[in-house]
């Protein structure tokens, strides 16, 4: 992917189809440690041991036996690239946690990209499912939580118009933080 | 620019076109965000058909999405879901999507050259 915000978005795809709720996605950029973490948890149906063993195994994606995800053995991948790595913790009936790590500065990491694009993806086409966002960058955040933009909107929360005046409004909040886009 | 007196101010604006166009015959516009379709730019496709939707005030339209359709090499695709019809579109950039709403959602008349045959 050429941006870790379209696996922010592929990885929100998984809680919705695991039933979730509430997706909270995080971002914290720590320069001065050097690192870009992302957390993405939900609500959801959760994962078997089982499931969640061979959804982080190394040798998951050379398996032809059955089909399998895509996802989360790509950004894996993406991820201990950049000297870092991704963990998942689940518990059925709770909900999931995948956490994914970057050193900020490696060369091979994709840039942050457009949250604004993908949350407004996200709040387009998914009715029932609030989103919880968090960008850190060093001692400064931007937060979005959809249930007080929807109290406001009074029911009209998915019309386009105002789902572009939200696109405009996160990127312009991304802007201000001045962490990556 | 972008204050909360701003979002209430288009809400009702929204509110009073939606009255006006109630009962219009829905058309819904499917996008497939699977990985594949996510990774070939289906989230540019959602964004183009919203902005079109929203800025030609296309009220009769519902854009939803559905995962992963198995025809990864041909992503982005959309499906348009009209009182006609279904047709599935392959490769559907931007500009297609753009196209396809326009030409077949407003104008009826399906695209033949980028629709997925079975
Ligand atoms: N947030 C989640 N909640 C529950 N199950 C999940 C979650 N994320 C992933 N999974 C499970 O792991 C599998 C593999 O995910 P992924 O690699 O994204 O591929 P895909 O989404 O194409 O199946 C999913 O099919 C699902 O069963
Ligand atoms: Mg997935």
């Amino acid at each position: 992917m050429e941006e870790l915000a379209l696996h922010i978005l592929d990885l929100a795809q998984n809680c919705i189809a695991a039933g979730a709720s509430e997706i909270a996605i995080t971002i914290i950029e720590d320069r001065a440690a050097n690192r870009l973490t992302i957390t993405v948890a939900d609500d959801g149906r959760g994962m078997e041991p089982e499931m969640l063993q061979s959804v982080t195994d190394p040798f998951f994606t050379t398996r032809t036996t059955r089909r399998v995800g895509l996802g989360l053995p790509l950004l894996q991948a993406a991820a201990e690239l950049c000297a870092g790595g991704l963990t998942i913790v689940s518990t059925v009936g709770r909900g999931t946690t995948v956490r994914v790590e970057f050193a900020h500065d490696h060369i091979d990491r994709a840039p942050l990209g457009s949250m604004a694009d993908t949350l407004a993806a996200i709040l387009a086409v998914n009715f029932e499912v609030e989103v919880v966002y968090r960008h850190e960058v060093d001692d400064r955040a931007f937060v979005f939580d959809s249930r007080e933009l929807r109290e406001i909107c009074e029911g009209t929360m998915q019309h386009p118009k105002i789902i572009l005046w939200l696109k405009e409004y996160i990127a312009l909040q991304e802007r201000l933080l001045g962490g990556e886009q | 620019m972008k204050t909360v007196e701003d979002l209430r101010k288009l809400r009702e604006e929204v509110r009073q076109m939606t009255k006006l166009r109630e009962g219009e015959a829905e058309v819904r516009v499917v996008v497939g965000m699977g990985t594949c379709g996510i990774a070939a730019g289906a989230r540019e496709t959602l964004g183009a058909l919203v902005q079109e939707i929203a800025e030609q005030g296309l009220l009769s339209v519902v854009v939803t999405q559905t995962g992963c359709l198995g025809l990864c090499e041909r992503e982005p695709i959309v499906e348009v879901n009209a009182p006609d019809g279904r047709t599935l579109y392959a490769r559907v950039t931007p500009e297609r999507a753009r196209r396809i709403l326009r030409q077949h959602v407003q104008g009826g008349v399906a695209i033949e050259d980028w629709v997925i045959r079975n």
